[in-house]
């Protein structure tokens, strides 16, 4: 793994029996000697501890004031990030001239900046993006030197509190700056589990101390790559390069919720983003085929890349995530298929080692949210 | 006991032979979810694929370690996959099969050498 980056805390990782893999160009712990299934349920019942340094972080700092930032930040995506105000969060997509998704992000509005959170494979080309078409708006300022742990689960609060008792009063997708012994803690009140939590990005030199000290706690334990993958599936929650690519619309994928009023036809400043003309037009008319949460019978999971099918022998699409879901404790699956065969309760079939098997259609999140509103 | 270089173990009993997976291939595949069993009374051939293991991470065949003839399979792994991890060499065994000669089992790994192989 020699051409491979490692995460700041590696040491620890391997103190800590991480079993090290490949992933998106860095040497990541895809389990910890408790196993994906034991990691995924103690997240869901009281705190995991994630390491997601991999991930970009990235602050634009406005060149000639912060609307002019926003509105230059809001052509790059139909998402509304003049109307987020100070302190908050919100779910972003890159789309491109075709209206297919570059990445999905989290930016926030801290007061004189934007601070953004990009994927770990798609950080290099999204800081390019950035800085070509916000160059005359903002300083684009890559930081890597900060690490990013995500705590989840409904010993999260507890467990971070016990280090910084204010953020106990946060609200999902709240932001806030806050102290501990001498690092400065950027938290978020968000995640991607679907449990409630916090991601906090913490300057490297303070990362170990700040980790060990919540690992010290009981409730804490170390979540592996593998649960990581399981929960967000349960949630319903979009991998990015596999669930969404440059080749699906947000409104295919569902994504829609991402996309506030003011950027949609008849809204304050509707359009005027990368990829409009096809998004504004699946908006008005539904998509033509739709991502949709996936129940397979029996126990046998469905994985990545299965071909779908109709009953009566239609090819409809294929499974983009999939797998066992340790909550749910049945297979979960995601995929595409055309809008007429999204409705729930649909039964369509999946090629399993040469079989076709019955899959249903289902609601997400296969496991209820649990974010603190 | 004998191994095989698939991490498969095979155990002799009466004119049978036994198979499960070992301990380090459980530990590799990780919490195992679903097993697929095969009809007793299939005749296979060495290298054919019988079982289907599902874990969280991956799907992983075991295959024949011989010709033979299935002639029982472990139903309680289809409801209890997670046997699988808890009880790789006793209870989780897969599959019987009969085979023309116990001696075909001489060409497989004792437990000194399949130590040596998993290192």
């Amino acid at each position: 793994m020699s051409n491979l980056k490692r995460l700041g805390l590696h040491d620890l990782h391997v103190e800590l029996g991480g079993k090290m893999v490949p992933f998106a160009g860095y040497e990541m712990p895809v389990q910890y000697p408790a196993g994906v299934m034991k990691e995924h349920l103690h997240t869901r019942s009281a705190a995991g501890l994630f390491d997601v340094s991999h991930m970009g972080q990235v602050i634009l700092r406005p060149k000639r004031g912060m609307e002019a930032l926003c509105l230059g930040f809001e052509a790059l995506m139909p998402v509304d990030v003049l109307g987020l105000v100070e302190g908050r969060q919100r779910y972003g997509l890159f789309t491109n001239e075709t209206g297919g998704i570059l990445d999905d992000l989290m930016f926030a509005n801290r007061g004189d900046h934007l601070f953004v959170v990009v994927n770990a494979a798609c950080k290099e080309a999204d800081v390019a993006h950035l800085r070509a078409h916000l160059g005359d708006v903002a300083e684009v300022e890559f930081l890597a030197d900060r690490a990013l742990i995500a705590l989840q689960g409904p010993g999260a609060e507890a467990a971070l509190a016990a280090l910084v008792p204010d953020v106990a009063a946060m609200r999902f997708m709240d932001v806030g700056i806050f102290l501990w012994q001498g690092a400065t803690l950027w938290v978020s009140r968000s995640g991607y589990t679907g449990e409630d939590g916090f991601e906090v990005s913490v300057p490297e030199a303070g990362a170990e101390g700040f980790v060990r000290a919540l690992l010290g706690q009981d409730r804490v334990a170390p979540i592996g790559l593998g649960a990581r993958d399981s929960l967000r599936l349960e949630a319903g929650l979009c991998l990015y390069g596999h669930d969404i690519d440059t080749t699906t619309s947000p409104v295919e994928a569902g994504l829609t919720w991402a996309i506030q009023k003011a950027r949609r036809a008849g809204g304050a400043r509707a359009g005027g983003f990368a990829g409009a003309p096809r998004i504004l037009q699946e908006l008005a008319d539904g998509p033509e085929r739709c991502r949709v949460g996936l129940r397979p019978e029996g126990r046998a999971p469905m994985r990545e890349g299965v071909e779908l099918f109709a009953t009566d022998g239609t090819p409809l699409g294929k499974i983009t995530s999939g797998g066992f879901g340790p909550s749910v404790e049945a297979p979960v699956a995601m995929g595409y298929v055309p809008a007429s065969y999204a409705k729930t309760g649909t039964v369509i079939e999946g090629e399993l080692r040469g079989k076709r098997l019955p899959l249903t259609v289902a609601e997400m999140p296969f496991h209820p949210t649990t974010y603190k509103r | 006991m004998k191994y095989t270089e698939e991490h498969e173990w095979l155990r002799i009993e009466g004119d049978l032979v036994v198979v499960g997976i070992t301990e380090h291939a459980a530990t590799q595949l990780g919490d195992v979810v679903f097993v697929e069993l095969p009809e007793t009374e299939t005749v296979v051939a060495a290298g054919d694929e019988v079982v289907v293991i599902e874990s969280v991470k991956a799907a992983s065949d075991i295959l024949a370690p011989v010709d033979g003839e299935i002639v029982a399979v472990n139903a309680k792994l289809v409801d209890n996959p997670g046997l699988v991890n808890e009880d790789p060499t006793g209870s989780a065994w897969f599959f019987k099969m009969k085979v023309d000669d116990l001696d075909v089992l001489d060409q497989f790994m004792d437990e000194d050498e399949y130590n040596d192989l998993i290192g």
